[in-house]
């Protein structure tokens, strides 16, 4: 497959430590995909939280440096973690929509011209959805996962809220369910899919996360699921932590299993 | 030359508040050819019509302009007001300075500027008016009925009594809609079948009436009094005047696992079926998609037990054509599907079910025999949660519900949860609602016997989400009215889902160039004044096809919809409308331009000979419209390359006047 796109990518700091998987095999596929990712030369944090507080700007300042790089360089910006997407889409929703929060990001940055969320932000998955195109995705698969029964587990960072990140229905969602049938397997529907994990409760409150994750994956397993593919690395890590019961892995590593590049990445 | 009388009307404030209406009428005074201008205030009454008519014999007037309201209001008020005072009705033009004035704008001086404007149009307009005689046509004495639920029995039913024909076109292979699968009805109580059905058999056994079944309207053509209509008679492979509807081809069928819809496939009927016990016409039909016989040509059991000989393997689709006077749309309505609410675990578990689902599994002659046990394991729900608004009031949400009431939720929900506590005094019973409405007769009572009586638990709230594990349903849901999050594990979930009009409207109203709104609904004339009418003459609705309804609603407006048909159909003669599309013979050049955007088929070609300037005689193709099939909508004028077609009582120079008259300002 040709060079479809040039898009700049953030990583983000997860997926330089803990989250490398999600990264590397992310990395490699959108190459075999026609999809150049660009890293940023300097970036920062996303800011880990979009808090709802009206006044607060300076957590979401360095969104909004990434976002105006991948302006400069005219091209989409592409995340992949959960919450660097969530962070990064909300600021950038806010600074499209919101004047007065716009204005007051732009008075503070003091750069030559404004920033006014032009930048277009696509998830990884967005981007196979609509760029590639999640029948392309088919087409270039080697290795198709036959007939894996496969759970999406959304978890609730990653559609929500529906209307800014406007990615898909966050109470019937159908993106990873595509991506798995794109890739051969057979998708599980299940109803815990776009529960909270617990998330960073895990730190203040084990037991609480741990009732969460156990909930979803017993909730997965009941309904026949042999695995769960997840993009958030706190969803993974507070699954895997509290259970045992099913293999979690990211989207990103099926994905490259059924181009057929998990070994290449690996070495 | 015109002798034009001008009147504007204030129409109470509504006019004069931002328009200063003396100066309008003094405005208008010195325009080409009016004689006579002043102002009143309500135009419309008796008292303003009297102004109108003492003003066209005082001043010989040839010509009326009225500065109102839209003449969607009041242009016929004000025809017939001329025509009393012996002026051709269509001498009248009204200039709109209400709905296109008034109403939007807020000040004075611009609203006065452009009220005077407009009448200065239609006083340019008038100046080039000719008298127009409308023409006559015949009326077909027979009616059409579209859809034969209870909203099409009631209308067939009240038409035929009144002794004209009347036939009922129903799709499926029997009549008595949705209402034939309901268990009891709101707010009595009694049973549906045993109102519906002997409805049914009196349609069956009324000499007017002819029904139709397993058929379909295919094409539509006419005007009003005289519809041409095609109906597609679809192959049931069962001769119809023989099946006795014995029901041993029924019994025999090896064919046994076709999802039976009239049960919302929660059992299995046969390939060749009978829908239910009370059927009407109690026939037999083959299922094309399911018997082996028409699929591979082995089997053939159900012609061999047939003792009448009513089986035809080789049946085919046949099409009738028949002439109507009016039709009466009553295609009804379907809940819409869950696919889409995922968050209720529809389509996860077997146990939550949609409210028309419960009313089968409540109905004796449901799959259970009116059992009430949980489709997955057959065993008795001890608790049940019922989740009213499932796709309706679903704001924002086009692409998954309605943002309209369905209407009917309320009451059927209040029924259900009343009939378990009365049946099942052992079941909790659980009503997620957004707000209780019940506004009909004996409704309210209803709802609060539900809960004062039948101690059914009614919660303010929605449910956010339900998770299948094990043999439960774990709910979870708001209260709102305790702010208190709620953990239910419920046997049984019940989706009051949103209805929708039947799919079949659409390409219908298409037929029948009859309107409808963004939700497939078919649009009335008037949203109160006539609600049981189309825009489009000769075509009436019954029934949900309009709006939500509910079955003492749809029944009061099937009769209202049955009484405007005898309405028409008692008439000999209907009186056409004389703005109609003219061709000037002399100027067409045959091209056939006209005929081919014509929507309603009205022009034809025809050979016609003309007489040369140097005597000789030519052989012409030249356009010829039929006035009693021409709608006036001018399509042609506009397609007409050479200008010889034209659109009388807005003719081509008329228009240019009034553009002429708004551009000199």
């Amino acid at each position: 497959m040709g060079v479809i796109m040039k898009v700049t990518y953030f990583p983000g700091c997860t997926l330089k430590n803990k989250a490398r998987d999600l990264d590397e095999y992310g990395r490699k596929s959108a190459e075999v995909l026609g999809i150049t990712l660009e890293e940023p030369k300097a970036w920062q944090c996303c800011g880990g939280v979009f808090t709802t507080a009206n006044d607060e700007i300076a957590t979401k300042l360095s969104s909004v440096r990434l976002l105006r790089s991948a302006k400069d360089a005219d091209q989409p910006l592409v995340t992949v973690c959960s919450a660097c997407h969530n962070v990064v889409k909300q600021t950038n929703h806010a600074m499209k929509n919101d004047i007065v929060f716009r204005d007051r990001v732009n008075r503070y940055m003091a750069e030559e011209t404004p920033y006014n969320g032009e930048t277009t932000v696509y998830h990884y998955l967005e981007l196979l959805r609509d760029v590639v195109g999640f029948s392309n995705v088919a087409m270039a698969v080697k290795k198709p996962l036959a007939g894996k029964k496969i759970g999406a587990y959304y978890g609730c960072l990653l559609l929500r809220p529906g209307k800014v990140l406007g990615m898909d229905d966050p109470e019937n969602p159908r993106i990873i369910e595509d991506l798995i049938v794109a890739l051969g397997g057979e998708p599980v529907i299940y109803a815990r899919r776009n529960e909270c994990c617990g998330g960073y409760v895990s730190a203040e409150s084990p037991a609480l996360a741990e009732k969460n994750s156990g909930k979803v994956i017993d909730n997965a397993a009941a309904a026949g699921a042999e695995m769960l593919v997840t993009a958030c690395p706190l969803c993974k890590y507070n699954l895997e932590k509290y259970s045992s019961k099913l293999p979690i892995v990211y989207f990103t590593e099926i994905l490259a299993e059924a181009l057929g590049i998990k070994e290449e990445v690996n070495e | 030359m015109q002798r034009i009388g001008v009147f504007v009307c204030w129409c109470g404030s509504n006019i004069a508040g931002t328009v200063d209406v003396h100066a309008v009428a003094e405005a208008l005074k010195t325009e080409s050819g009016v004689v006579f201008s002043t102002d009143y205030q309500y135009m419309c009454s008796q008292a303003g019509q009297d102004i109108i008519k003492n003003a066209i014999h005082e001043h010989s007037l040839t010509g009326i302009v009225v500065c109102s309201c839209s003449p969607r209001m009041h242009e016929a008020t004000f025809r017939k007001t001329a025509a009393a005072a012996g002026l051709n009705p269509y001498m009248v033009e009204i200039a709109n300075i209400r709905e296109q004035c008034s109403w939007i704008h807020k000040d004075m001086l611009s609203g006065t500027e452009k009220a005077i404007i407009l009448g200065k149009a239609a006083v340019a307009k008038v100046n080039l008016n000719a008298p127009l005689t409308p023409g006559q046509s015949t009326v077909t004495k027979r009616a059409l009925v579209i859809g034969g639920g209870i909203a099409g029995i009631q209308t067939a039913l009240d038409i035929a009594d009144a002794g004209f024909p009347v036939d009922i076109v129903e799709k499926k292979p029997t009549i008595g809609g949705k209402m034939a699968q309901l268990d009891k009805t709101f707010p009595t109580l009694d049973c549906a079948a045993c109102i519906l059905t002997p409805k049914m058999v009196d349609a069956a056994q009324n000499e007017n009436i002819r029904i139709y079944s397993y058929s379909e309207v295919t094409e539509v053509g006419g005007y009003v009094g005289n519809f041409d209509v095609t109906i597609k008679r679809k192959a049931r492979y069962v001769k119809e005047d023989i099946c006795t509807g014995c029901g041993l081809c029924t019994e025999k069928c090896p064919q046994k696992k076709v999802p039976n819809e009239f049960n919302l496939g929660m059992d299995n009927r046969r390939a060749i079926y009978i829908p239910f016990a009370q059927a009407v016409p109690k026939v037999a039909t083959i299922d094309a998609d399911y018997c082996t016989m028409l699929k591979t040509g082995k089997c053939g059991v159900c012609a061999k037990v047939c003792t009448a000989g009513a089986i035809d393997y080789n049946a085919k689709d046949e099409f009738v054509k028949e002439k109507y006077g009016a039709i009466v749309v009553a295609t009804g309505y379907n809940p819409i599907s869950m696919e889409k609410f995922d968050e209720f675990a529809y389509s996860q578990s077997k146990d939550v079910i949609t409210s028309l689902e419960f009313e089968r599994l409540t109905n004796a002659a449901g799959p259970t025999s009116g059992k009430l046990l949980r489709p997955s394991d057959g065993e008795h729900p001890h608790k049940i949660v019922f989740v009213q608004c499932v796709g309706s009031r679903c704001e924002n949400c086009a692409e998954k519900g309605k943002e309209y009431c369905s209407k009917i939720c309320c009451m059927y929900t209040a029924k259900h949860a009343m009939l378990i506590r009365d049946k099942y005094p052992d079941t909790d019973v659980y009503v997620f609602y957004i707000d209780v409405r019940t506004p009909g007769k004996a409704f309210d009572e209803f709802y609060r016997r539900a809960v004062e009586e039948y101690g059914v638990h009614y919660i303010k709230g929605m449910v956010g989400k339900v998770v299948p594990e094990g043999k439960k349903l774990l709910v979870q849901a708001s209260d709102l009215i305790n702010g208190k999050q709620l953990h239910i594990d419920a046997d049984l979930v019940v989706l009051a889902a949103a209805i929708e009009p039947d799919k079949s409207a659409r390409p219908l109203a298409t037929m029948l160039t009859a309107s409808m709104d963004t939700n497939d609904f078919f649009t009335e004339a008037h949203p109160k004044l006539r609600p049981v009418e189309s825009p489009t003459a000769g075509v009436f609705l019954s029934g949900c096809c309009q709006g939500p309804k509910d079955i003492p609603e749809t029944v009061s407006q099937a009769s209202a919809a049955a009484s405007k048909v005898i309405g028409l159909l008692v008439k000999d003669h209907l009186t056409g409308n004389p703005c109609i599309a003219q061709s000037n013979e002399l100027m067409c050049n045959g091209c056939s331009s006209c005929e081919r955007v014509c929507p309603y088929g009205a022009i034809t070609y025809e050979e016609k000979e003309f007489r040369m300037p140097d005597r000789t005689t030519k052989l012409r193709r030249v356009a010829s419209v039929n006035p009693a099939v021409c709608q006036g909508c001018g399509a042609c004028t506009v397609a007409c390359p050479s200008g010889a077609m034209d659109l009388n009582g807005f003719k081509n120079n008329q228009i240019m006047a009034e553009v002429d008259a708004i551009c000199k300002m």
